[in-house]
Formats: C-alpha cells, structure tokens, sequence
C-alpha cells in the first residue's frame, strides 16, 4: 500500500485543490484528514456508504446532588475545565480523570461523548474516507487515525494500492498523525514569506518522523522572486520539485462549481498529470 | 480587551487583520499560532527567547515503585505501560494531567518535564509581540497557546491558529471579541459556519471580515446576512495587498486609506464589545 499525504504547514495554499486534481488521474481511495475543516467532500460532492460514530476521550460530568463544592476538583484540573461554580467546560475537558478521582463524595463521573462521524462515501472519483470532528472538539489527531485506518481497510478490501491523505494546516497533532507512516509528503507552498516560513516547519516535522518529501510550488508566479527563492532552497537541499502551478482564477472558479480544476479547466489538465507522474515516480 | 482574530479555514488573512488591527492602534499582539507563528515576518522585530514551556510528565523514582501497575491503569492517554521490571513512559502520549503521581500509593512518581516549545518576545514602534513556537514533532499545542496568552496584559490582539479544533479553542476562550476572517469561496463558508457554531457555544461576541472580496461567489455574504452576523470589513482582493502580503509588508503601512479603516475597525469592534457585556 502506497500512502501519499498532501500538507503545507500553512494554510490556504491549495492543499484541497491539489488533492482534488490528482483524483482525475490517480487510481486512488482518498481520505480527508482535516478533520476540523474538512474540504474535500465539497469537491467530491460524496454519496455516504457508512457512517460511523467517533467517540474521543471521555469528558467528565457533576451530579449536582452530590457535589458539596469543596473545589478539590476545580484545584486539581490542569486545563481550567471547571468553573467555580463546578460546572464542566466540556470543550476544555481532556478527559483525564483527575476530578473524577479526586471528589471525595463521587459527584463526577467519566462518560463517553461522541466527538465526530467516520464517513465512508461513493463519488464520482471512487472512495473518499472523510469526518467531522463535532465543533470544538480535541481528540483530532486520534480521528485522523481512524480516518486512515478505515481508508486502508477500503483499499485493501477493494484492490486498490493507494491512498491519498488530505492533511491539515499546522504542524501539530493531526498533521503529525496524517504523515506519520507515509511514502511521501507533497508539500504545497506558494511565493510568500508565510508560506516559505511555514514549509521550512514541515519538512523538519517530516525530517523528524522520517518521511520522505517534495515540493509543489502553487501560484509560483505570484512572486516570481519569492518562487525562486524556493526553488533554489530546495536545489540546495536536494528536495525535488514536482510541479509548478500559475496562479490562475479558474482554481477559484472551480471550487464555486464545485468541479476539480481539471474537470473545470482542461487547460490544466496535463500540467496536474504530469505533477502526478512526477509523485508517483517518488513513490 | 481581548481581541481574538480566528478562522476555520487557513490562509484567509488572520495574521495579515491581527497585524494590521495591532499596527493601527498600537496594541499588544500574541501570536498564538504557536505551529505556524507568521506576525514576526510582517512586523520583523528581534525576537528574544524569554521563556521555554514545559508540560508535567512523571518521572518514576524505581527505588520506591513496587510496579503495583496503578499508574498506568488510571492513565487514559496510555501514556505509561507496565514492563515486568520497570513502568515504562511514553512522554509524548503524556498530556500532564498527573493522575498518576495521584494515585501512585508509595508516592513514586516525582514531576519531571518535558520541553513543548519556546517564548518569544520583542518590541518596534510601540508594539510588542510575545510569540509561542511549538517544538518540530511535539504533537500538543494547547498548553504552550496557554502560556502565550498569560501575556495578554488584558488588553492584546491574539491570532488564533486556523481550524475548528482544541488549539483554536484554548485561543478564543475568555476572549472579549472574536474577529472571524473568511473568504467569499465554498470552502471559507464551510469554515466559517463551524467556526460560528464554536464561538456562539462560548457566547462571545463576535463579527466577520471577509477577505480576498471578488473571488468566488456570494454565498459567503448571504449565509451572513441570513443568520444576522455582523460584516466588520471587506478586503477587496487586491494584486497589490497580495504582493504586499507575499513580501512581508503589514499593507496599512503602504496603503494610507487602510491605517484608517483599521483604527475604526477597533473603535467598531470596542463599541460591538461593550454593547454585549
């Protein structure tokens, strides 16, 4: 099985756009793993197969009646997730279980809470794995997993040997989830400070988990000093570049169609086959 | 007052408002896009490292542990498991809750620490910036966008991370305002709706800027309109704002007309503020 994962440390870059194009040419299960600002369905417009509940870390709840307000719990939480008046913060709550364990009259109990569904869904580009984190939710990264795990187990059932990972902006707990395990990272950058700054970041993660990586600059002409800037960079540091996309409107247009940017514009058609040849030759 | 600029979806302009908000009216910025940190790069301040974060993680003093497997029972982020003649820890699983050290009943478990990332801080032309940088390859940005946010002074501009999850959460909470930057595509909308969702659970006040206007569709500015939310601002997409942006230069200071418009966006935002406590 072939893991490809699609990051950029920075968002808004065209992670999704890339994502999306390479369904017109790969034979690939896709899984979106920007679980909190999930995009990618918007795009595949996918028809739900299965749907399964997420449940994270426990979150802690007070049975009032039994609570006498000693604040021991509120003293004892690390994430300022009772308030005074011993009320859970439940989007706070890590689920530790400390409150639980230290009320000494058993007013707070650990209960399960659903954080997110699992989709397993049919489109027009075959599977796409895809979730919702519920709004304000942690347990992303935990998610992430889940998410990869079901799209390697529609693969496999299937017969396909690749998979496509939409990953989230940043470089925390979910990122490090989407990549970690992967056969490359395709980073997408465009020619601003920002975004030079913010791929610098990812390749260390990268780096730091041993997974290998190249780059794909977007709107590279928006900047063409800045892209260069880039390009030497990554000449220097021996990262290869798959591809170069011009800043173009029809990108835009595209997402409002809710079409890929090949679908919408065969004008980029062969340029994205060929950012995908240049990827599957990496892997 | 607290003023928190977020967005569910990256790369819509919350640095560039923060940056700007913070330049117009010479106020205090965090930046707690402790992943990602880019004000530095608009405002191009020396930083100096003031402080690096720690979360608790245990440190087990074998000497007292009888390997009762208490510990790592009661750990529910499996962060410690029992080999036959040692706990052993996963410290990056660690999320510094100290249960453990709670239930351990030979207390055998001291407070170690393990590093997360870094302050920075600096200051030009009246402006301070305390940044927070996340380690490469530690996975917990919560606690460390906590400690950045201990500067606010109660009075700063604080730039969320994007998303919808628990690193934007622990920005905006205890906020006085939120600013939602979007942008007019079907994307931003999806976004922007969950971030709505996650800002009205805290009752914070709040309003949107709509960045990049002109590209995209309109479906950003009726969802707006339906559900009552307050426009703040539109930034009409603009070559010259976006090679501003691309070159690291904070547009207001170019761009005459905006200095202004950002200083009523503060007072716009302060009256909003006020109207609601």
């Amino acid at each position: 099985m072939k893991q490809i994962a699609i990051a950029s440390g920075k968002g808004g870059v065209g992670k999704t756009s890339l994502a999306a194009a390479f369904a017109s040419f790969s034979n690939a299960i896709f899984a979106d793993c920007d679980v909190d600002a999930s995009n990618l369905p918007l795009i595949f417009k996918p028809e739900i197969i299965e749907k399964i509940d997420f449940y994270g870390m426990d979150v802690a709840k007070v049975d009032e009646s039994k609570c006498i307000k000693c604040m021991e719990c509120y003293n004892s939480c690390m994430y300022d997730a009772i308030t005074e008046e011993i009320e859970i913060i439940e989007e706070k709550c890590e689920g530790c279980g400390v409150c639980e364990f230290v009320c000494p009259t058993d007013a707070i109990t650990m209960v399960r809470r659903k954080s997110g569904e699992v989709y397993v869904s049919k489109s027009r580009f075959g599977w796409i794995v895809h979730a919702e984190l519920m709004p304000g939710e942690e347990t992303s990264g935990k998610l992430v997993s889940v998410v990869r795990q079901k799209a390697m187990e529609i693969a496999k059932k299937n017969g396909y040997e690749t998979i496509i990972i939409d990953a989230s902006a940043g470089i925390g707990c979910p990122v490090i989830a989407s990549i970690t395990g992967v056969n490359l990272v395709v980073i997408v950058v465009e020619p601003t400070m920002a975004a030079i700054h913010d791929m610098m970041r990812i390749i260390e993660v990268a780096k730091h988990f041993n997974v290998p990586y190249v780059v794909c600059i977007n709107k590279y002409d928006l900047n063409e000093e800045k892209a260069k800037e880039i390009e030497k960079f990554c000449m220097e540091n021996n990262i290869a570049i798959v591809g170069k996309i011009p800043y173009d409107e029809a990108f835009t247009k595209a997402i409002v169609e809710g079409k890929n940017i090949v679908e919408y514009d065969e004008r980029m058609a062969s340029l994205i086959k060929k950012i995908w040849e240049n990827v599957e030759g990496k892997i | 007052m607290i003023i928190t600029v977020a967005s569910g979806k990256g790369g819509v302009g919350k640095t560039t408002v923060a940056v700007n908000l913070a330049i117009a009216n010479k106020i205090r910025i965090l930046d707690c896009d402790v992943e990602e940190p880019n004000v530095n790069i608009f405002l191009g301040m020396e930083l100096k490292k003031i402080k690096d974060a720690f979360l608790m993680i245990p440190s087990i003093n074998m000497e007292k542990c009888t390997l009762c497997g208490d510990c790592a029972e009661a750990c529910r982020y499996n962060a410690l498991a029992m080999l036959p003649k040692k706990v052993m820890l996963f410290p990056e699983l660690c999320h510094g809750c100290k249960l453990c050290q709670m239930v351990c009943k030979y207390d055998a478990i001291d407070e170690g620490k393990r590093k997360i990332g870094e302050i920075f801080y600096g200051e030009k032309d009246g402006i301070q910036l305390y940044q927070g940088l996340l380690k490469i390859g530690e996975a917990m940005a919560t606690p460390l966008i906590k400690e950045v946010k201990k500067y606010s002074n109660g009075n700063a501009i604080i730039d969320a991370p994007p998303g919808n999850a628990c690193p934007t959460i622990e920005a905006i909470y205890g906020s006085d305002f939120v600013v939602l930057v979007t942008e007019p595509t079907p994307f931003g909308l999806h976004d922007l709706r969950i971030a709505v969702e996650v800002v009205r659970k805290f009752k914070i006040p709040f309003g949107v800027i709509i960045n990049k206007y002109g590209i995209g569709d309109d479906r950003v500015e009726k969802w707006l309109n339906e559900e009552k939310i307050k426009i703040l601002m539109k930034i009409a997409h603009d070559k010259k704002i976006a090679e501003y942006y691309s070159k690291g230069i904070p547009f207001v200071l170019e761009m005459e007309e905006w200095m202004e418009k950002f200083r009523q966006l503060y007072e716009e935002i302060k009256d909003e503020a006020d109207s609601n406590s």
